[in-house]
Formats: C-alpha cells, structure tokens, sequence
C-alpha cells in the first residue's frame, strides 16, 4: 500500500523490514487503515461464524443426526448469532464507515483519531473474549465452554443455577466491551460529519452515505446504552447477588428482554441503514442517474430511526403482553414499513429511465433490492401480532430475518467491496470471479432461505438441535443444508477474488466507475492525508460538476 | 390470509416494476457512453408513494387489532376446561385443578362442539427458564415464563393427535421438549378422566420393584399418588402407563425404551436432568415392572 501520492521521481524508498509495516499498521490512527483493519477482522469471523453456520446445518440435514451433541449445538447458534451480529457486520459497516465518511465530506481523517484506534481495539478486544470461552469458560469441570444461551440470553437462563461456569461472562464481557467500542465509533462518526465537511458541504450535499451513518450513529448511542446496562445488571446478579433477573428471587425474565430488544430492534435498523448507504451510493452511479428523491431519502431515513426505537417489543408478542400493548407494537412494526418502502420506491426511481450497467456492485444491489423487498413484507406478516404467535420462535423467523440480514445486508455489504475495493487496493476485483461469486451466492442464498420458511409454517421452532422424523421435515432440511454449502463455496470464491486481485488486479486509477463523490478524486489508495488540497464543492455531485461544467448539478440544486 | 393477500398484491407490484426496470433501461450498445435525462426526483410520486402505503398500513392495522382484541379478551365460559401447565426443564407438566388430576408430557382435551363450545384455558407457568407452549395446528404460542403467569386457549374442532413442542429455547434439551394434545371425543375424554382420578394400582406380583422404587432416590422427583412417592421435581408416574410416550414425547413408551431410559437417560436424551442411578439388573428389571402396572 503506497504511503505518498507525492514522489519525486529517482528516489526510491528502501523497503521497510516487515516488523516496521505490521508496527505501523499496530499503532494507526489513520482512519483508512483502521477501516481496513476493521473489515479484515470482520472477514475472518465471517469464517468462523460461517464455519459454525455449516456446522449447525450438518447436524439438521436429517431427523436424529448425531454429529455434534445437542450441548455443541447449543453452543454453535449462540455463537454464530452474537457473532455474526457483534463481530462480523457490526465491525464491516463500521470499517466502510471509517474508510469512507472522510474522503466523501473532504476532510483529512475522523474527527477523534486516537479515539478511533481505541474503539477498534476495543471491539477487536470483545470478539477475542468471545471466543476466548472456548478455552476459559470451563470454570468448572464439565461446566462447558463457550455460551449457550442464545444470542439473546433470555434470563434466566443466564443465572448462575441455569449457567454454570464462565461462559456466561465472556458473553456478556465480549458485548460490553465491544459495545463501548461501538459507542465510540458513533461518537467519532458524528464529530466528523457534524464538523469536518469541507467548504460548500452543507448538509443539504452531504452524499447520502454520510447523512445515514450519521443517524446510525446517532441510535448506536441511543441503543447499545440499555444493552451495556442490562450487561452490567446480569454481571451484578451472578456476582454481586443482584436479583434483576433472577427469577427464583423475585426477579424479572420479562425485563431482560425489554432490556435486550429496546437495543435488539433498533440494531437492525443500525445495520441495515449503512447497507441502504451503500445502495443509495451505487444504484445511481449504475444507472447512471443521481439518487431520485434525495430529501425524501433522508427524511425516510431519520423517519425509520425514530419509529424503529418504539417496534422493539414486537419480538415479545408470544410473552403474554395485554391487547393494548400487543395493538401498539403492531401498529409501530407497520408504520415502520412505510419510510423503508418509500427508500425501496425511490431506488426504482432512481434506476426509472437510467442506463443500468450490470457489473458486479451492481447486480449485488439489484439482489438487495428484490430480498429486501421480501423481507420487508415478511416483516409486515409478522408485525400482525395474531400471526406472529404462530410464526415467532419458529424457522419462519429465522427465514425472514436471514433474508433480511444477508439478503439484505450481506448482499449490500457485497456490493460495497466490489465497489470500494479498487478505492482501497488501486486494484480492480475480478469481474469474472465476481459473476461466479454473485451467481453462487444467489442460488445457495434461495436455497436456503426461501425453503427454511416452509418449516417454520410446518410447526418447527428454531433451536432445536434434531427433530423426529415423523415430522416430515428431513427433505426441506437437506435442501437448506445443501445450499448453506453452496453459499459457504461462494464466500471461497470471494475471498479468492480479493486475495488474487490484490496481486493481479487490473490497475484501478481514480475513478474506475466515473463516479460523482469526492473519494474518487483522489489517487486509489489514498494518500495518508487525503486531500492535498481541501476541495470545495458546489452540488451533491462535485465530480459530475467536474466532467459536466456545461451542465453542472449546481445549478439545479 | 388478508394480511398475506395484500403483503402479496404489494410484492407482485414491486416485483413487476423492478424487473421492468432492469430490462427496459440497461445499457445498450446504441447509447455510445451518453448520460441519460438527470432526474432529481418528484414531489408528486414522493406524495403517492408515502400516502397509499400508510393507508394500507391503517387497514391492516383495524382488521389485526380487532383480531388480537378477540383471542386476548376472550371471556371465559363457564363449561370451560381448566388446565394449569407447568414447563419444567424439559418436561411439560399438565395439572386439572377442577378434575383433580396430574400427568405429564401428554395433554388430554374434549373436543368442542360449535354449538355448545368446551374450550380449553390454559394457565402457563413455569418451574425454572422461559419455556413456550405451542402446538401449531390448535393455537398460536404462548411463552411460559417464570414469575410471570400467562393465559392461553384452545378450541379443537376435531378430534386427533395433535404434535408440538416447547418453542422458546429453554437448555440442553430444548429440541426434545416435545409434547402431544390428544382431542378426544366427549365420551373418551370422560373414561380417560375417571381412570386418571384412580389413585395408583397397587399390585402385590411386583413388591420387589415398589420397594426398590421407594428405596432409592426416584421418588425425590417422582409421584406415585397414593403411595410414599410424592417428588414434583420430575412427572407424575401414577398413570405413566396411559400414555404413550416417555421421556417428554423423546421416545415411545416400550418395555425396552422405558428400561434404557431407566438405566441410562442420557442415552435417550442426553443432557436431560434426570440421573442414571446406576441400578444393579435386579433391580432395574423390578423397577420396570413395577412401572408396567401403573396403568
């Protein structure tokens, strides 16, 4: 990675001993290589998770499979949720975040550099207790190692009687920690967009990946607090003989999980408003026609933060809450399809009379929109509390928020790097490996998850290590395991794109895309200081002003 | 089914409109590079397509809220059956406080007729983790958590067996929660009653097995009515024989399944929380015999 865009020509650099660049690498504050470091970390528990994924699909291909014992598989799903959710998409939104918010406000770096570090080492710190259980959850003997408790930890399964030994704590260590490396990211990401947009930038031109990572920002500080707290409280209940949510004294298992989904919901808007980001950057540079609706965009957008902060309970319809709150939870889940319909419609528009180019970013956006859109309605099915009592805990759920999650969020997340990837390495992905790529994952995503909804309707619930055959679940199984490997092959495919094409890619220049915002007007990687000089921009599309001067944005706007 | 039809008509729009999209306006070989017609966006559409959703929202909404107000809020009728059902890591608990009656793991109910309904009102409760009662064909699910009673009703229309398990993960042995409703006839239903009120048979041919039963730790956890074993811990054995399962529905209720299980639990359904109490053969075999005559 080349440090200077500035060199003087018969100068050459001595190549530095491989200690010096890994020490550098170690003690950045720069915010690119931290956003590097972030997505590197978050691709290899994508592994890990993806690994754990597999795992649990080995075990439901049939009724009665012995391959892991049910105490395994209990252990698998907890951690492939926590960390897939913590770890893996938390971390790969906030490492775009990091790259990219300062090269598209023009400005230099994040606003609190030191801060930024620490809040990366933080979350890198929360993913190594996490995994750490596996060696020191043992407390006792025969106590078992890493959680096994859900990804959401409903008390009072996470008391001392229920869950003996340690792997309870690094749960909830890993997510406390992690969590006060989130909230530093988002304070850190407000503190740029808020202060650092260079001249002419004003809110109204911010690009839209900006104006979204600012109000994801904004509900990570509002959410990750009550999650902290409730950690904090279930460490004083283990330890400390607090009864919070120890049931046999008194406690309440129903707190807990207004604790949890208070954060729990508003967090899928967290992350799935980073990956509208991405779309709302690449669906028009695709169709070659600016974002339809920009100010719509952004109040759909601050519209979804707020109502998503009142849905949260709509993940307890099966707890026994009266009428009345199970009507206003369904009213809030539904009002909230309304602004994340309107983003649907105006990604359509923008696309509406363009010139759409299929490359790779783009076909991952299109199979964003079409899952979103399916997922989206699933959602609206189940925000009908009377259905919900039949679908919620079951393979439906599980169905619908993988649609969402990596229909959705990994699709875009996809799109991102074959779109920034040039901008990070100054090498193009391959498009070959990337149509492979794309093609796979489609087919071994609907594999999977469009049969795992027939299950769920049949009766089965999520968690369950086997099932009986009597069931007849076995042939749906086996499809949904089959194509958990072909998604599994596909990421093979991606990270041997990235690997080869970081050596052998095709040179990127600036602006391979003929894109509009200001990181592609700079040299791919970017120098460590960005801008040689602040830019000042004009409209929403400072480059299209730059290659249009007849017919500049500006003048619009 | 009219939330699933509008969820569907809106899909099929959407759908149609962005395939339209991706093959009407690609990239043709004609258009040599040129931009197209920049368009910022329209209030109009932006009005359209914020007002039509929100009055779909509206009446989706009036149509679920009064079908949550009718299954939440409904009344109790007097010719109810009232049942009490206790989750147990990872056995479901069944008690009639009305009846007079205690089992496990298999759910007996009449069947209702329209004309003169005998719904069943479940009260959910549990002894440890949260657990959910769900049994798909009868009823929705409903959580039972600790400290936290809730409420729940059925109203079979048909007579059957019905499968279901425990949906909320509750530990180790979530998976093999299992549970069955059996939807009797009226007159079925009235027979499996008056057999379950019987306190246990006490048959002279297997003394042997009572008192190794007695003698050891089964009866901390496990009830025999009428006898010195009155454990809660574990389910009611005083009629383990009516039912046909064992094991909370983990296996079926054979001589052979109910000696393995016996001897070695873990066997059957590792994890679960009743102990292997290391049995010498003798014993073992008395003890299975004995629980042959709990009919």
């Amino acid at each position: 990675m080349s440090m200077n865009a500035i060199t003087i020509s018969g100068v050459r650099l001595e190549e530095k001993p491989w200690v010096d660049t890994l020490h550098e690498w170690l003690t950045t504050v720069d915010h690119k290589r931290l956003g590097i470091l972030y997505i590197i970390y978050a691709l290899l528990l994508l592994i890990v998770a993806g690994i754990e994924a597999l795992i649990i699909r080995i075990q439901l291909m049939h009724s009665h499979n012995n391959f892991v014992s049910p105490q395994v598989f209990n252990r698998m799903f907890t951690m492939h949720g926590t960390t897939m959710i913590f770890f893996v998409i938390m971390p790969v939104l906030f490492g775009f975040a990091n790259y990219l918010v300062p090269l598209m406000i023009g400005a230099r770096d994040m606003a609190f550099p030191r801060l930024n570090a620490f809040s990366f080492w933080l979350t890198a710190l929360g993913g190594l207790l996490l995994y750490f259980s596996f060696l020191g959850g043992n407390g006792l003997y025969g106590a078992g190692n890493a959680p096994d408790v859900g990804w959401w930890a409903y008390a009072p399964l996470t008391a001392r009687a229920f869950s003996t030994g340690h792997s309870s704590d690094y749960w909830t260590l890993a997510l406390l920690v992690s969590g006060f490396g989130s909230i530093g990211t988002a304070i850190n990401i407000i503190a740029t967009v808020v202060c650092l947009r260079c001249p002419g930038m004003k809110l109204t031109r911010m690009p839209l990946m900006a104006w979204l990572n600012l109000v994801m920002s904004g509900m990570v500080l509002i959410a990750i607090t009550p999650l902290s707290a409730a950690q904090i409280m279930l460490l004083v209940d283990r330890y400390l003989g607090g009864h919070f949510f120890d049931t046999q004294a008194g406690g309440s298992a129903v707190l807990w999980m207004h604790f949890f989904w208070i954060f729990g919901h508003p967090e899928v808007y967290i992350l799935i408003i980073p990956a509208f980001a991405f779309m709302s950057e690449i669906v028009p540079v695709f169709s070659r026609k600016p974002i339809f609706g920009y100010p719509v965009m952004v109040a759909a957008t601050i519209a979804i933060a707020f109502v998503s902060m009142s849905v949260w309970a709509h993940h307890m319809f099966t707890v026994g809450m009266n009428s009345y709150a199970n009507s206003f939870f369904t009213i809030t889940s539904m009002v909230i399809a309304v602004p994340t319909g309107i983003k649907i419609f105006n990604w359509l528009g923008t696309m509406w009379g363009g010139r759409i180019q299929f490359k790779t970013p783009m076909l991952f956006s299109i199979g964003f929109l079409f899952q979103f859109l399916i997922g989206g309605l699933t959602g609206v099915m189940q925000a009908t509390a009377p259905f919900d009592w039949q679908l919620s805990l079951s393979y439906f759920v599980v169905a619908h928020f993988h649609y969402v999650i990596v229909g959705g969020i990994v699709f875009a997340v996809f799109a991102a790097f074959y779109y920034w990837y040039p901008k990070m390495t100054g090498r193009m992905l391959s498009e070959k490996l990337g149509k492979w790529h794309f093609w796979l994952f489609l087919i071994g995503f609907h594999l999977t998850f469009d049969v795992m909804h027939i299950p769920g309707l049949l009766g089965m619930p999520r968690r369950i290590y086997t099932y009986e055959p009597v069931r007849g679940w076995d042939t749906l199984n086996l499809i949904i395991t089959i194509g958990a490997f072909i998604q599994g092959i596909a990421i093979l495919v991606f990270v041997a794109n990235l690997v080869v094409s970081y050596f052998n890619g095709a040179q990127a220049g600036n602006d391979p895309w003929d894109a509009w915002t200001l990181e592609w007007s700079v040299s791919s990687p970017p120098p460590a200081y960005n801008f040689a000089f602040i830019p000042v921009v004009a409209s929403r599309r400072p480059l299209w002003d730059q290659k249009h001067p007849e017919d500049p944005d500006s003048r619009y706007e | 089914m009219f939330v699933l039809a509008i969820t569907g008509i809106i899909f099929g729009v959407v759908f149609t409109l962005l395939i339209y999209a991706i093959i009407k306006f690609r990239r043709r070989g004609t258009d040599a590079g040129s931009e197209p017609a920049q368009v910022y966006g329209s209030t109009q559409i932006e009005l359209a397509w914020t007002i039509i959703p929100i009055l779909i929202v509206v009446v989706l909404y009036l149509a679920t809220a009064r079908v949550i107000h009718a299954i939440q809020d409904a009344p109790e009728s007097a010719t109810a059956i009232d049942v009490i059902v206790i989750g147990h890591q990872y056995w479901w608990e069944f008690r009639y406080p009305k009846l007079g009656i205690v089992t496990a793991n298999e759910l007996h109910i009449p069947v209702s007729d329209p004309a003169n309904p005998t719904p069943t009102f479940l009260k959910l409760l549990s002894a440890d983790t949260d657990h959910s009662f769900w049994v798909p064909e009868l009823a929705g699910k409903t959580d039972l958590v600790p400290n936290h009673p809730n409420r729940m009703w059925m109203d079979p229309q048909r007579i059957g067996i019905f499968l279901g398990q425990c949906a909320q993960y509750c530990g180790t042995q979530h998976a093999k929660m299992l549970l069955r409703v059996f939807v009797d006839s009226p007159r079925d239903f009235a027979a499996w009653v008056r057999a379950q009120q019987q306190p246990a048979i006490q048959d002279a041919s297997v003394r042997a097995g009572r008192g190794a039963f007695e003698s050891t730790a089964c009866i901390n956890c496990h009830a025999v009515a009428g006898t010195p074993a009155d454990g809660r811990f574990g389910p009611d054995l005083t009629h383990l024989m009516s039912r046909t399962t064992i094991a909370s529905g983990a296996t079926e209720n054979t001589s052979e399944n109910l000696r393995l299980w016996i001897q070695n639990p873990n066997a059957i359904k590792p994890g679960s929380l009743m102990p292997a109490m290391k049995l010498s053969d003798a014993d073992l075999d008395a003890i299975v015999n004995y629980m042959e005559t709990l009919r």
